[in-house]
């Protein structure tokens, strides 16, 4: 009996091409032992989840994972790397006391989430979007409308943020 | 079309990995880097639901995502900024070895 | 709508072809001589001392941090002008309220002269 294996779409290609990128980036973030490399490796998946939203079709997000994880929170990961350099120097392994629990849990976890992922029917057709810049516009409005508290809690949060860093950071 | 199984596969296993790190690294900044990857695989999950569900003029996952983002770059800020204060006092950011708390 | 990506493929592998071969073509056509002074870092220029790695100082990280939360609010502001000739005046106001808080947070790290380089 012959088995049927479906052909791939070209979308369903690009996606899987960017889905093992980004996944095996994702995983030399965590098993990588030069800090450094981790970092770099970072970017690479964040840059594949960007090509993930892209996607998705949902170009402004995209836009903002480069803009702000890429252009801003790595930026910062480095920074940090570079000032705390020196003492991870010699260490035999990055991984500490408890990482072999620590595997086993992430490994159940990740059965546990196939498991329930076979469970549910989820679908297979995404819906149409409009072709226009609505979808810009109507984040801009949700933002003030709908969401508008959590909005100013993003506002006040940002600057909790930049004031506590601020203090913590400096050299006194 | 891509199945909406095969998105939440992979965000599953950017979480897994985000887990691993955060549990089971040495250093404090691989740490907070496995974070942000968890924190990536949920956005991957928010946006994928809201191009699969009924009503994507409702942008209610995009909306969500954005703020995640925003809240994934104020953790970073005063996370590393934790880390560089206790690495000038402890001059070490071994998260073994930071166990004054420990009882 | 994704279509439209194929060309930015096409331009990604065709960006991406030209360096690679340009590398390749050199690897296979150049004369290969090494010699010790030829493989040095910097060919008959300084030897280089000591590391690589140097203490940075811990006034990148505060620029750095100016920087990612004037980004954020960059992203979040974008969808707002997008819309803005939509918007209610109360709207306005709140967009306002959001700035005039990060600009609390920036007034305090000016103040704290977190962006004096010293």
């Amino acid at each position: 009996m012959p088995i049927e294996i479906p052909i791939p779409t070209v979308t369903q290609v690009i996606f899987l091409v960017m889905a093992l990128f980004t996944a095996a980036c994702g995983l030399m973030v965590v098993i990588s032992r030069n800090l450094f490399h981790s970092a770099l490796f970072l970017v690479g998946a964040l840059f594949g989840v960007a090509a993930i939203f892209v996607l998705l079709e949902a170009e402004f997000l995209a836009v903002g994972q480069v803009l702000v994880y890429i252009g801003a929170i790595a930026t910062l990961i480095v920074f940090a790397i570079m000032l705390t350099r020196g003492m991870m120097r010699g260490r035999t392994s990055p991984m500490n006391h408890v990482s072999g629990r620590g595997a086993l849990g992430a490994l159940v976890f990740f059965v546990a989430l196939l498991a329930f992922l076979k469970k549910v029917p989820w679908p297979e057709q995404a819906q149409a979007i409009p072709v226009d810049e609505s979808l810009i516009a109507g984040l801009g409005d949700k933002f003030v409308t709908t969401y508008v508290v959590a909005f100013e809690a993003v506002g006040l949060l940002l600057m909790v943020a930049l004031i506590g860093a601020v203090m913590l950071a400096r050299d006194r | 079309m891509v199945p909406l199984s095969w998105y939440l596969i992979l965000a599953a296993f950017l979480f897994t990995c985000g887990l691993f790190g955060a549990l089971a690294r040495r250093n404090a900044i691989a740490v907070l880097m496995g974070i942000e990857l968890m924190l990536n695989a949920a956005n991957i999950n928010l946006v994928a639901f809201w191009r699969y569900s009924g009503a994507v003029t409702d942008l209610a996952g995009q909306v969500f995502a954005l703020f995640i983002i925003a809240v994934a770059a104020a953790e970073a800020a005063v996370g590393l900024a934790l880390i560089i204060a206790v690495y000038r006092k402890r001059k070490t950011v071994n998260v073994e070895e930071l166990d004054l708390l420990a009882g | 709508m994704l279509t439209q990506y194929a060309f930015v493929l096409i331009m990604v592998g065709v960006a991406l072809s030209v360096p690679i071969l340009a590398i390749l073509a050199n690897y296979f056509l150049s004369p290969h001589k090494p010699d010790p002074v030829k493989t040095d870092v910097y060919e008959s220029g300084m030897k280089t001392v000591g590391d690589a790695w140097v203490q940075f100082r811990a006034q990148y990280y505060l620029i750095g941090l100016v920087f990612v939360l004037f980004d954020v609010e960059a992203l979040f502001l974008f969808p707002i002008a997008v819309a803005y000739d939509k918007l209610a005046f109360f709207a306005t106001m709140e967009t306002i309220l959001f700035i005039l808080m990060l600009l609390a947070g920036l007034i305090y790290a000016w103040r704290k002269d977190a962006l004096e380089w010293q």
